[in-house]
C-alpha cells in the first residue's frame, strides 16, 4: 500500500453531508471549471433586475412575462435539439431552416392539400427526421465537417423552402389545435395542476433515488439538500404560475372585463380576460423531461456524452460512433421541426422568413449561454431552457430600453461571446485540473 | 513454472504485413497468477504480438491455445469473450464522464431502458476495493480531475471488472511519476496475486524486474527467450533486447545470423 500524501480513503457510505457540504462541493466544482448553468442563471437574474429598474412599468408586467415566454419558445426548442449535436462537438447551422422547411411542409399539406392536422404535423416532423438523417450520414459516414455540411444545408433548405411555399407566398395555418399551442392558455386551475405535477414529480423521483441509494448503502445527498431543492423549485415555479395566472390585459379606467359584465361567451365591448399558463410551456416541459431522461438515464444518452468526450475511446468500447452521430443529427432536426410548427402556430402562417433571420444564431447562443460546451461532451437539455430565457429576456427587454436595432445586435452578440469565453476558460481549467 | 498449465499459449505464430515478416514462429506461455513482462526494442514486434492476442490483427499462422484448447481469435470481441482485456497506453477514457461511467462504458447495466446506476456504482466500488484501491476520493469524480496514476487505475479496474482472466497492460508506467509508478506497480502485483494472468509491456527494466514473474524478450520478431525473472539481471535483459542473446540464453547463432542477413 502506498502512503502517498494525496491518497484519500474512500469515504464511508452514508450522507454526503448537509446543505453546507453541498454548497462547498458545488463551489469546488465551479472553481474546478465545471460551471454548468451558473453564469446563465446569474445573467438571467441580472438582466431581469436591470430591465425592471430601467423599464419596470413595461418590462416587469404579467403581459410581458407571457410575451417573453411566447417569443422564447421556438428558440428554446431549437436549442434543445442543438444540445444533442453540440454534445458531440458538432454544429448544425441549418436547424433554423430545417424548422422553416418543416413548417412549410406543414402549411402546404394542411392548407393547400387540406390534410387533417395530425397528418400534416406528422409530415412536418418526418421532414425534420429526413433532413437530419441526410446531414448525419454526410457527417458520420463521409466525414465531411458538420460546419460545411450544415452550411450547405442552410442554403439548400432555404431554397427548398421557397420552392415548397412558392415565391413570396405566405400560407395561413388553419387549424384551431395547432394555433392554440402558441396562442391559448391553460385555465387557472390547469396551471396549478401543472405546478403540482412538476414539483411533486420532481420531489418524488429524487426522493426515491436517495432512498434507494441509502437502502443499498451508497452515499447520496442528504434529505435537507433534497428539501431545499424541492422548496426552491416549488417557490420559483409557483411565482411563475402565479404571474401567468394574473389578468394580463391592461384594464383602463371606466371599462370592465367581460367577466365583470357576465359576457364570457360573447366578448363584445369589454376587455377579454387573458390569463393562464400558455400551452407552449407544456410543450417545453414535456420535451425537457424526455430530453433529460434520454441524455441522463439511458445508455444511448451516455454514449452521446462518450462520443463527445473521446470518440476513439467510445469506438474501442464497442459504441457505434456513426450511429450515435446520425441519430443525434436526426434528433436535432426533429426538434427543429417542432420549433417550426411552433413558429407557424405563433405567426398563424408560414412565410419564407420562418426560421430565418437570427433564429438559428439565437438558438445556438441559447444552448451555449446555458452552459453547453461548443467543444462537445458537456451540456444538458435544461441549459437550452435557461439560455433560451436569457436570449428571450434580451430580445424582449432591450427594445423597451432602446429602439436602435444596432445596439440590440451588438448586445446579443456580446452575450454570446461572453458565454463562449466562459465555456473556453472552464474547459482550460478542467483539462489543467 | 513448467509444472503449471498456461492459461494462454501461443505456438509458432507468424504475422506479416505485406513483405515484412513481423513475427516469426513466436512461442509464448502465459500463466495465471503471474506477471509476464514482454520486452524488446522498438520494432521487435511487441505491439503486433499483443494486438494478435487481442484479436485486432489476427495471426497468419500458428496455434492459439486458451485454457489448453485451440481457439480462433480474429476480433477484439472474441478476445473479450474469452476474458482477455487490453489496457492501451492512451487508456481510452472519456474525460467528461465519471469513474463509474468509464468503467462500464459500452457495457452499461440497465433495468429496461433506464441505466442502473446503483448496481454499476456498487460493482465499480467492489472492483476497486478488491484491487485495494484507496486513491480515489469518489467513484463519481469526473475522470478529468484524476491524476495520471488514478487514470491508469481506473483503466485497469475497467479491464478487471468483467471477470477477465488475462489482462494486458501496454506501457502502464510510461507517463507516470515516481509515486504513481509505485502505485500502479503495486496494483499490477495485486492483480496477479488475485489469480489473474498479467502481461505487461515495458521499457523500464527496473519495473520489469520488480513486478515480473517471468520475462519474454522479443528480438526482431523472434522470441529470444522466456525466462523466470529471478534468474535474470538487469544487464542480461538489456543484452537479450539488444542482441537477442545473453550467455546460454537467447536465440541460436544460426537464427541470429539468419535474421541479420
Amino acid at each position: 500500500m502506498s502512503t502517498q500524501t494525496t491518497d484519500v480513503d474512500v469515504p464511508e457510505a452514508g450522507d454526503t453531508g448537509g446543505i453546507g457540504n453541498a454548497l462547498r462541493d458545488y463551489s469546488r466544482r465551479v472553481r474546478g471549471g465545471d460551471v454548468g448553468s451558473l453564469p446563465a442563471v446569474l445573467g438571467l437574474i441580472a438582466l431581469v433586475a436591470l430591465f425592471s429598474i430601467l423599464e419596470g412599468d413595461t418590462f416587469f408586467t404579467a403581459l410581458n412575462f407571457a410575451n417573453l415566454l411566447n417569443q422564447g419558445t421556438a428558440i428554446i426548442v431549437l436549442a434543445m435539439g442543438l444540445v444533442f449535436v453540440l454534445l458531440l462537438g458538432e454544429i448544425d447551422l441549418s436547424a433554423g431552416f430545417a424548422a422553416g422547411t418543416s413548417a412549410a411542409v406543414l402549411g402546404v399539406t394542411l392548407t393547400n392539400k387540406g390534410w387533417a392536422w395530425p397528418l400534416a404535423l406528422l409530415a412536418a416532423l418526418i421532414t425534420g427526421l429526413v433532413i437530419g438523417f441526410f446531414i448525419g450520414v454526410l457527417v458520420a459516414r463521409l466525414g465531411i465537417p458538420s460546419f460545411v455540411v450544415t452550411l450547405a444545408a442552410f442554403l439548400g433548405l432555404q431554397g427548398i423552402m421557397l420552392l415548397i411555399i412558392g415565391e413570396g407566398g405566405t400560407i395561413p395555418i388553419q387549424s384551431d389545435v395547432l394555433l392554440a399551442v402558441m396562442n391559448k392558455n391553460m385555465p387557472v386551475w390547469g396551471g396549478w395542476l401543472l405546478w403540482l405535477i412538476v414539483v411533486g414529480g420532481y420531489a418524488l423521483i429524487s426522493l426515491r433515488a436517495i432512498m434507494r441509494r441509502k437502502a443499498i448503502g451508497l452515499a447520496g445527498s442528504s434529505t435537507s439538500v433534497w428539501l431545499a431543492k424541492v422548496v426552491s423549485l416549488g417557490v420559483l415555479l409557483g411565482v411563475a404560475v402565479y404571474l401567468l395566472n394574473m389578468q394580463r390585459q391592461v384594464i383602463r379606467p371606466g371599462r370592465q372585463t367581460c367577466v365583470e359584465q357576465g359576457l364570457i361567451n360573447k366578448p363584445v365591448g369589454c376587455i377579454p380576460v387573458i390569463q393562464g399558463v400558455p400551452w407552449a410551456v407544456v410543450v417545453i416541459l414535456v420535451l425537457l423531461v424526455i430530453g433529460t431522461f434520454v441524455l441522463g438515464r439511458t445508455a444511448y444518452g451516455r454514449h452521446i456524452y462518450a462520443v463527445g468526450g473521446n470518440s476513439e475511446a467510445a469506438r474501442r468500447a464497442g459504441i457505434s460512433v456513426s450511429a450515435i452521430k446520425i441519430s443525434s443529427f436526426m434528433i436535432c432536426s426533429f426538434m427543429a421541426a417542432i420549433a417550426g410548427v411552433l413558429l407557424a402556430s405563433r405567426d398563424n402562417s408560414v412565410s419564407p422568413t420562418t426560421g430565418g433571420a437570427q433564429t438559428l444564431l439565437f438558438a445556438v447562443g441559447a444552448a451555449v449561454i446555458g452552459g453547453t460546451s461548443l467543444f462537445g461532451g458537456r451540456g444538458r437539455v435544461i441549459d437550452a431552457v435557461i439560455g433560451g430565457l436569457v436570449v428571450a429576456v434580451i430580445a424582449n427587454g432591450l427594445p423597451l430600453v432602446t429602439q436602435q436595432s444596432g445596439i440590440q445586435f451588438v448586445v446579443t452578440g456580446g452575450v454570446l461571446l461572453v458565454a463562449a469565453s466562459v465555456d473556453a476558460i472552464s474547459r482550460k481549467r478542467t483539462s489543467a485540473g | 513454472m513448467s509444472d503449471q498449465v498456461p492459461i494462454l499459449e501461443l505456438k509458432g505464430v507468424n504475422k506479416g504485413f505485406g513483405p515484412v515478416q513481423v513475427l516469426k514462429d513466436v512461442d509464448l506461455s502465459i500463466y495465471p497468477g503471474q506477471v509476464t513482462s514482454l520486452v524488446g526494442d522498438n520494432g521487435a514486434g511487441k505491439s503486433t504480438l499483443v494486438k494478435g492476442i487481442a484479436g485486432i490483427y489476427p495471426f497468419d499462422s500458428g496455434e492459439y491455445l486458451f485454457e489448453g484448447k485451440p481457439v480462433h481469435v480474429s476480433e477484439p470481441r472474441q478476445a473479450n469473450a474469452l476474458g482477455i482485456e487490453v489496457v492501451y497506453q492512451d487508456l481510452a477514457l472519456c474525460d467528461n464522464l465519471d469513474v463509474v461511467h468509464n468503467m462500464f462504458l459500452g457495457r452499461e447495466q440497465s433495468r429496461g431502458i433506464v441505466l442502473d446506476e446503483i448496481t454499476m456504482e456498487r460493482r465499480a466500488k467492489e472492483t476497486l476495493a478488491g484491487l485495494s484501491v484507496r486513491t480515489l476520493k469518489s467513484v463519481r469524480q469526473q475522470v478529468s480531475s484524476l491524476s495520471g496514476g488514478q487514470r491508469q487505475t481506473v483503466a485497469i479496474a475497467r479491464a478487471v471488472l468483467w471477470n477477465s482472466k488475462v489482462v494486458i497492460l501496454d506501457e502502464p508506467t510510461a507517463a507516470l511519476g515516481v509515486a504513481q509508478t509505485e502505485q500502479v506497480l503495486n496494483l499490477v502485483r495485486r492483480l496477479a496475486d488475485s489469480g489473474l494472468a498479467v502481461i505487461i509491456i515495458s521499457h523500464n527494466m527496473n519495473d520489469v524486474l520488480r513486478v515480473s514473474d517471468n520475462v519474454a524478450c522479443l528480438y526482431l520478431g523472434n522470441m529470444a527467450a522466456q525466462v523466470q525473472a529471478q534468474h535474470l539481471s538487469h544487464g542480461q535483459i538489456v543484452e537479450l533486447i539488444t542482441t537477442g542473446r545473453s550467455g546460454d540464453m537467447g536465440l541460436h547463432p544460426e537464427v541470429l545470423n539468419g535474421t541479420t542477413v
